[in-house]
């Protein structure tokens, strides 16, 4: 079997009680789109928060790339190619579109202490923000600020900003979140492709698109990973149409 | 490009510069003086203003700075008038150049140790505990007899610029009327940068920052040191304006008074600060030769800022702030 990009093992987080994370084991395979889906509640963010560093487990590890991540600083994960876009979109509002690509670019070029030289006439940024701004549709909206972007299209920029990074892997929290259908759609399309650039650990509630783009599943409930498996699989496993699709499968 | 802001910008730095070659055209080096006053409170605030507007650190310690320049100045001077040399055998210097290179590196130290400690604190938190640092110095100051403590300490002679009769009040307004303006270009060349992207981008959403692989803290960490270099500087130009350094340039009113200041002029614009303190000084020159309670006219006008035109006189002048 090949070496997974992700490895989570038994991860553990407790708020008090209540165990958000419950030995949480899952891993991501190169090449994959590894849905996480579950009931309002799971802890599904929190275990994307713990991916990310942004919140600190209580016990179980975090491997990326052959590499323990666990003890990292959010930034330093991001520098190991850990890529995410967030359920509700995190940007610098007042930057442009073309601004904030550009700082995901300088992120990735690891330097951000040059003092003297303007960015907007630095080529090393600004093109191959252009470059991946167009790639995702955006490029025509490249000079406005990134607070006046419909919502659709700031979903589209974060995941500009984490092509930018060059991420290893992609943690998507619910892109689809707000879309309409004609917007779910063409990203479905775009994700479909993006697999090919690296893995996706996709968190998602749109399950037209979690069928249509899931290589495997996980289905989180209560902080457990009660099935993981193929969209076949997951359809048909009795434990979980009764714990989370209900009818809708 | 002359954009209306560049334009106000361009009018705002000609008027410095026209005002005080006037007056002293006319005899009347008293204006010359509150020229080189607004020269010096502006490069001070623009110091803050790079933590303050392009950080978002809103710091209320920066007399620390201030004075930590302003005593850079006065120790100095004073060594090299008494002819005592400091510690390890050092000098004095009466040299500007030299005591302004002193009392960058001497606030640049002091504000790594304090930013490494209040950068981990945010908010209201940061706003107290750099108030906390600054008044550590303060007290320091006043309790440290060697340099007068609270009488502070005279200038008995305007320290020298290479080739300048400082004590010319105009030659001493041009020195600092070039520092300002350096200042200004350093502070533009900043925020265009890589390191200014990141600065203002933690300003706006830090979590995006680090998602993207850029330590916030040390990038901030950076702008602090840098904003306190640079407030040092008009510290040691104030001291040789007034040829006195006291405590009181370490208090916190002091800090107040350029939060104050940015706030006036519109905080991160480029001449936000110029236009703050442009404004501040005349209105305490026209309302302070009304009453002695002029404070209390600026607060009103703080508030209507505040209230009413939140981009401060540059706001009102030039717009929005536009960001490429």
């Amino acid at each position: 079997m090949v070496e997974p990009v992700l490895q989570i093992d038994n991860l553990v987080k407790a708020f008090g009680a209540l165990r958000a994370t419950d030995g949480v084991s899952l891993d991501l395979r190169p090449g994959e789109i590894h849905a996480l889906i579950g009931p309002n509640g799971a802890g599904k963010s929190t275990l994307i928060h713990q991916i990310c560093g942004t919140v600190r487990q209580d016990s179980g590890t975090i491997r990326f790339a052959g590499e323990d991540i666990g003890a990292l600083s959010t930034a330093e994960r991001a520098q190991k190619g850990l890529g995410r876009t967030f359920q509700v979109s995190s940007l610098a509002p007042e930057f442009s579109a073309l601004r904030n690509v550009m700082l995901a670019v300088q992120a990735k070029q690891g330097s951000s202490f040059g003092f003297f030289k303007p960015v907007m006439q630095d080529s090393s940024l600004v093109d191959p923000a252009m470059a991946i701004l167009e790639r995702v549709g955006l490029a025509d909206r490249a000079r406005l600020p990134a607070a006046e972007l419909s919502h659709g299209e700031r979903r589209q920029l974060e995941i500009a900003m984490a092509l930018a990074l060059q991420s290893k892997a992609f943690l998507l929290d619910e892109p689809m979140a707000g879309m309409g259908p004609e917007g779910s759609k063409k990203l479905t399309g775009f994700l479909d492709a993006l697999r090919r650039e690296a893995p996706i650990l996709l968190v998602e509630h749109d399950m037209d698109a979690v069928f249509a783009l899931a290589d495997r599943i996980s289905v989180l409930v209560y902080g457990k990973v009660i099935a993981t498996g193929t969209v076949d699989e997951i359809r048909s496993n009795p434990t979980v149409r009764t714990a989370y699709l209900g009818d809708h499968a | 490009m002359l954009t209306r802001e560049n334009t106000v910008n361009l009018v705002l730095a000609l008027l410095l510069l026209a005002a005080p070659l006037a007056a002293n055209a006319l005899g009347q080096p008293f204006y010359v003086t509150l020229a080189t006053r607004i020269a010096i409170l502006a490069l001070a605030a623009l110091g803050l203003n790079l933590a303050l507007g392009l950080g978002g650190l809103v710091s209320f310690g920066h007399a620390a700075f201030f004075g930590i320049g302003g005593y850079a100045a006065g120790i100095l001077s004073s060594h090299a008038l008494s002819y005592e040399p400091m510690i390890f055998g050092l000098p004095g210097t009466v040299q500007m150049p030299v005591i302004w290179i002193v009392a960058v590196i001497a606030a640049g130290l002091v504000a790594l140790a304090i930013g490494a400690i209040s950068l981990r604190t945010s908010g209201v938190y940061f706003i107290m505990i750099t108030l906390a640092f600054a008044q550590m110095v303060y007290y320091f100051a006043i309790s440290w007899p060697a340099y007068g403590g609270e009488d502070g300490l005279s200038i008995l002679v305007r320290n020298q610029f290479p080739g300048l009769n400082t004590m010319k009040p105009l030659s001493f307004f041009l020195v600092c009327y070039v520092v300002l303006l350096a200042g200004i270009g350093l502070f533009a060349l900043i925020r265009a940068s890589r390191f200014g992207a990141a600065l203002q981008a933690a300003r706006q959403n830090e979590t995006r920052v680090a998602t993207v692989g850029i330590h916030p803290y040390r990038i901030r960490l950076t702008g602090f040191v840098i904003s306190a270099m640079i407030t040092a500087l008009a510290g040691a130009l104030y001291a040789d304006l007034n040829r006195f350094v006291s405590p009181s340039m370490l208090s916190w009113h002091m800090s107040g008074e350029l939060i104050v200041l940015i706030i006036l002029g519109g905080t991160g614009r480029l001449f936000g600060p110029l236009a703050g303190a442009a404004l501040y000084v005349a209105f305490e020159f026209a309302l302070g030769g009304l009453t002695e309670r002029w404070q209390f006219f600026l607060g009103l006008i703080l508030l209507g800022v505040v209230l009413f035109a939140r981009g401060g006189l540059l706001g009102l002048l030039a717009g929005k702030a536009k960001h490429g």
